[in-house]
């Protein structure tokens, strides 16, 4: 049973029902595979023995015949979603040693489907970065390396302790969070597949803020049917979260049938970006002539806002950050740090000094500053109007297309320490995955090949609102097309 | 009539506007579902989200959007299709969630008007600006330990209605007025139960002067005016210190005043220029809010009578006073027993018998509410049916009715057991008539001879010998044909 990480949920799902392994043999595989990586730093806290019960239980119910739809499968949960009894840090200092007496709707949803927890993983500081270098628990490092380079990479952020966990065959599955392309650019980096659903598919309830207008729970998975399998368990109208949409959970895994036979496919051109690197463009070229092979479409599209998109993006997200990360002031949970006077002001002052890192106090100035008196209507009012700008290039340009496709990330991962000079120059990472977020449309990245140094790099599916069956239809088909092998080095 | 301040320059006119905070009656708060109990052991109402525990997020109460629908339309404002809730961000630690979500740029009832009644008699309309919703926060207590203040979360998140009136009002009378039938809607509408006690009614009151025909003055915001008499005194202090500082050459500054209650002073909260930047900027949490013209409509067909409807019907039908019909609209209880006891009797009579006798025994018996009376008003409509019927006399009714508020008894039983019925009997009235005659020959003599005003000596002798149970009428009668 060596082979047991490497199973996709589908193979392994198939293996628990013939019972050619157990849930706890299942669990205890990945528990040993997590020992031996704990170099990538993935996760925060690991919770194998809470693990290996739920697996025997587990194995119990699969007996009686009450198996869920993900019975038995161990999947990591990013530090960012409010577990029951297990620590929940947001990455921050400042919650450090907060246990939630809750669970959040999504992790309570992969629970009652029957997945097993192996713990909480490392993500940048309440999810704002791009590398996972922002966590006061530690870089995230990628399992993948560049060929002749030994240099330590970026898995990719804010949900990188993830898509490590999954790409290094910790857990078969992970959810994460996208703010930005928190899910698909790390999905990106690793070589593994990311997806966020339309806005209100997943319930924020228990999902520690960071943009709430932008925040998308979703999954991550080694494969496309993986991704539909975790994102149909975690979906779900929830009367917690007032901006959930009360819309049916279709079975996405049925929407896999490969047939994308005279489907349109948006390419965008304000995503050719000057300076964009060649294998990049490259990439994009060859995903194009993937899906015409099959049979789709390619039709030019314009966004004409997509220049705006990153402007737009930091200010709404870092306004709404200011306001969302309000309550940590240390009256009554998390980090409490008096002063020596004793002051009501000295008290917050040293709390949310020592409790935030350098990036979170970054957004939560930008934040506060452009919703201050004088800059609203220039800063936050004129980003919304904007906003709204780009949620009708969209709907205009799906008049005419059916799905967009681009690249997920302008590069492929970097390693730890680049672009930290330039706040700005990591921001553009994610360039080509904001505007679904701003739109709250849903979309996927599915590896799309390696590039000449033997990194992963994605390829980007957006949908029309609600219509996560075709943004998989088509990632289904690419992944078909590409038939991604590669593993990151020592797995 | 006008209300003006003689300063020394001249004539000042006061310049008011209201802002009312009123919490909504509901089981629940604004955006969780934490009791809303007044008086609860501390921190025993708080659920994870009035907490702010990471994660948590609100969910808007239907029922508390409905009441503020219907406090709209009970002040004949307009409701707003769409509203928005935003956040009004600032620290405290009694706001666990760093913010206030409340209304701000679009807020649910906009403009109405509402009539106010004050003491001369005069009525006067009084523009409301709009409503809105938000929560309220928790309560800071500084007064249980010697180093520590503690925090109890159990008002955090309950629904309060901001109610916002124009600068229409123009003296401390008006404003008094002003609050008492705000207080009134509310409670006829059962969106609000009126205590200002137990802080479920706040009231800020924004205050300026100027010379009559001037430009309007610049205001000070008075905070913490939590009773009637508070706005009154609040308003007597605050007129005089503005004109003061006008008349000595200086300038009203713009800022925020708390009123002392115990000092019978403002005093400055903070100026504008402390004022905190409250970031106000749409909740992302929350959708904007919906309602629709059926919604609105549903409301509207459910209201009850307003207060101001009630007494032109009071005025119409039943041809009361506006002073009586006021004082009996002024609680939807009064209203309430005043129709009961007029059932089938002589409206204006009883009426009279609830305002002046009912209430008076009431107020001198510890204030009681018209809902604690020991008399019924079936048994003060049946005691008003006794002096329409000329069971009883008016005088006589008196007695009943002490004896009806001692001892909670029929008026009938009353009259029976003590045999207090009039005596209608010309015959006995006669006889006692001639008795008088007979004791008294001057005043006969002097009567006779024109002194027409002793008339009233003969009735007392009657009735005194009758021990007040004779007929008034019959007595008049009967002695002017004998004095003849």
């Amino acid at each position: 049973m060596t082979n047991l990480t490497n199973l996709t949920i589908t193979e392994a799902l198939k293996g628990l029902e013939s019972k050619d392994f157990s849930a706890v043999e299942l669990t205890q595989a990945h528990i040993d595979a997590m020992g031996k990586a704990k170099g990538l730093n993935a996760f925060i806290t690991e919770t194998p023995e809470a693990a290996l019960e739920q697996a025997a239980t587990s194995d119990k119910r699969r007996a009686n015949g009450t198996a869920g739809a993900l019975e038995g499968i161990p999947i990591a949960m990013k530090d960012l979603f409010c577990t029951e009894g297990v620590q929940t840090t947001a990455g921050s200092h400042i919650l450090e040693g907060f246990v939630p007496p809750y669970e959040s709707t999504v992790s309570q949803k992969l629970k009652d489907a029957g997945t097993i927890s192996l713990g909480k993983t490392n993500l940048d500081e309440f999810a704002m970065g791009s590398s996972n270098t922002t966590s006061h628990f530690g870089n995230v490092i990628n399992p993948w390396k560049r060929q002749n380079d030994d240099a330590d990479l970026v898995p990719g952020g804010s949900s990188g302790g993830s898509s490590a966990a999954v790409a290094a065959r910790m857990a078969m599955g992970a959810t994460g969070t996208d703010t930005g392309g928190s899910i698909r650019q790390p999905a990106a980096f690793t070589g593994i597949v990311g997806m966020k659903p339309t806005y209100g598919r997943c319930s924020r309830w228990g999902v520690v803020a960071f943009a709430s207008s932008l925040d998308h729970p979703g999954p991550f998975a080694r494969t496309v049917k993986d991704c539909a399998l975790m994102l149909e368990a975690m979906s779900g109208h929830d009367p917690k979260d007032a901006t959930s949409a009360n819309i049916a959970v279709p079975n996405f895994a049925a929407a896999l049938t490969g047939d994308i036979k005279g489907m349109k496919i948006g390419i965008p051109k304000e995503f050719r970006m000057d300076g964009m690197p060649t294998e990049i463009e490259k990439l994009w070229e060859q995903g194009i002539s993937w899906l015409k092979d099959a049979g789709a479409e390619p039709v030019d599209i314009s966004l004409p806002h997509t220049q705006y998109a990153l402007p737009v993006y930091y200010v709404i997200a870092p306004a709404e950050a200011s306001s969302n990360l309000a309550r940590y002031d240390g009256v009554r949970y998390g980090l409490r740090v008096n002063g020596d006077g004793q002051t009501l002001e000295e008290m917050y002052f040293k709390t949310r000094s020592q409790g935030f890192g350098e990036e979170v106090k970054r957004r939560i100035m930008i934040g506060t500053y452009v919703l201050s008196a004088g800059y609203y209507d220039a800063y936050y009012r004129k980003a919304q109007r904007v906003r709204r700008l780009i949620l009708e290039d969209f709907e205009k340009a799906f008049e005419v297309c059916d799905t967009i496709l681009t690249p997920t990330a302008p590069s492929a991962a970097f390693a730890i320490g680049e672009n930290e000079d330039d706040p700005i120059k990591m921001y553009l990472n994610d360039i080509f995955t904001v505007t679904a977020n701003l739109a709250g449309l849903p979309a996927i990245s599915v590896p799309g090949g390696l590039d000449s140094q033997g990194l992963p790099l994605g390829l980007q599916i957006i949908g029309k609102a609600w219509d996560e069956e075709t943004v998989l239809r088509v990632g289904g088909v690419i992944e078909n097309a590409v038939d991604f092998k590669a593993v990151p080095k020592g797995i | 009539m006008t209300y003006l301040i003689k300063g020394e320059t001249g004539d000042w006119e006061v310049v008011i506007g209201m802002e009312v905070h009123a919490q909504v009656i509901a089981n629940s708060k604004l955006f969780s579902g934490a009791a809303t109990n007044f008086g609860a052991e501390p921190n025993s109402q708080v659920s994870i989200v009035d907490a702010a525990m990471p994660g948590m997020l609100p969910v808007p109460n239907e029922h508390v959007v409905a009441q503020a629908i219907k406090t709209g339309l009970g002040l004949n404002s307009k409701i707003n299709h769409t509203s928005v809730f935003e956040r009004k961000n600032y620290f405290y630690p009694d706001l666990p969630q760093g913010y206030q979500i409340s209304q701000f740029e679009h807020p649910i009832v906009g403009e109405g008007v509402i009539e106010i009644d004050l003491p001369d008699g005069s009525t006067k309309e009084i523009g409301i600006t709009r409503l809105h919703l938000e929560q309220d926060a928790g309560k800071s207590v500084h007064d249980q330990h010697p180093s520590k203040s503690f925090v109890d979360l159990n008002r955090s998140g309950c629904a309060l209605m901001e109610i916002v009136s124009e600068p229409d009002i123009r003296s401390p009378e008006e404003a008094v007025a002003y609050l008492s039938k705000i207080r009134m809607i509310l409670r006829y509408l059962e969106t609000c139960d009126g205590n200002m006690d137990e802080g479920s009614m706040r009231a800020d009151v924004n205050i300026s002067v100027r010379k009559l025909g001037d430009e309007l003055g610049t205001r000070a915001e008075i905070k913490n005016v939590n009773s009637l008499k508070a706005v009154q005194q609040a308003i007597d202090y605050e007129v005089p210190r503005q004109i003061e500082i006008i008349e000595d050459g200086g300038k009203v500054v713009q800022e925020t005043r708390l009123w002392d209650p115990a000092k019978n002073e403002t005093r400055s909260m903070r100026s504008k220029e402390e004022a905190q930047d409250y970031r106000y900027f749409p909740d992302p949490d929350l959708l904007p809010l919906h309602v629709s013209q059926e919604q609105i409509d549903e409301i509207k067909a459910a209201l009850p009578e307003l207060p101001d409807q009630k007494k032109h019907r009071f005025m119409g039908a039943f041809g009361l006073s506006l002073y009586d019909a006021s004082v009996l609209i002024a609680e939807r209880e009064r209203a309430q027993y005043f129709e009961t006891a007029a059932n089938g009797n002589d409206a204006k009579l009883t009426a009279n018998w609830v305002i002046n006798e009912l209430l008076g025994a009431l107020n001198k018996d510890e204030n009681k509410a018209i809902t604690q009376s020991p008399v019924s008003a079936e048994h003060i409509g049946a005691l008003t049916a006794l002096i329409s019927d000329n069971t009883i006399s008016g005088k006589i009714a008196k007695d009943v009715f002490a004896e009806m508020y001692k001892t909670g008894k029929k008026p009938a039983d009353i009259v029976e057991e003590k045999g207090l019925k009039q005596v209608t009997d010309t015959g006995a009235i006669e006889t006692i008539i001639d008795e008088v005659i007979a004791e008294n020959p001057d005043n006969v003599a002097a009567y006779k001879g024109g002194k027409d005003k002793l008339f009233g000596f003969f009735v007392g002798q009657v009735m005194k010998k009758s021990q007040g149970k004779a007929n008034p009428a019959a007595v008049n009668e009967l002695l002017k044909a004998k004095l003849s």
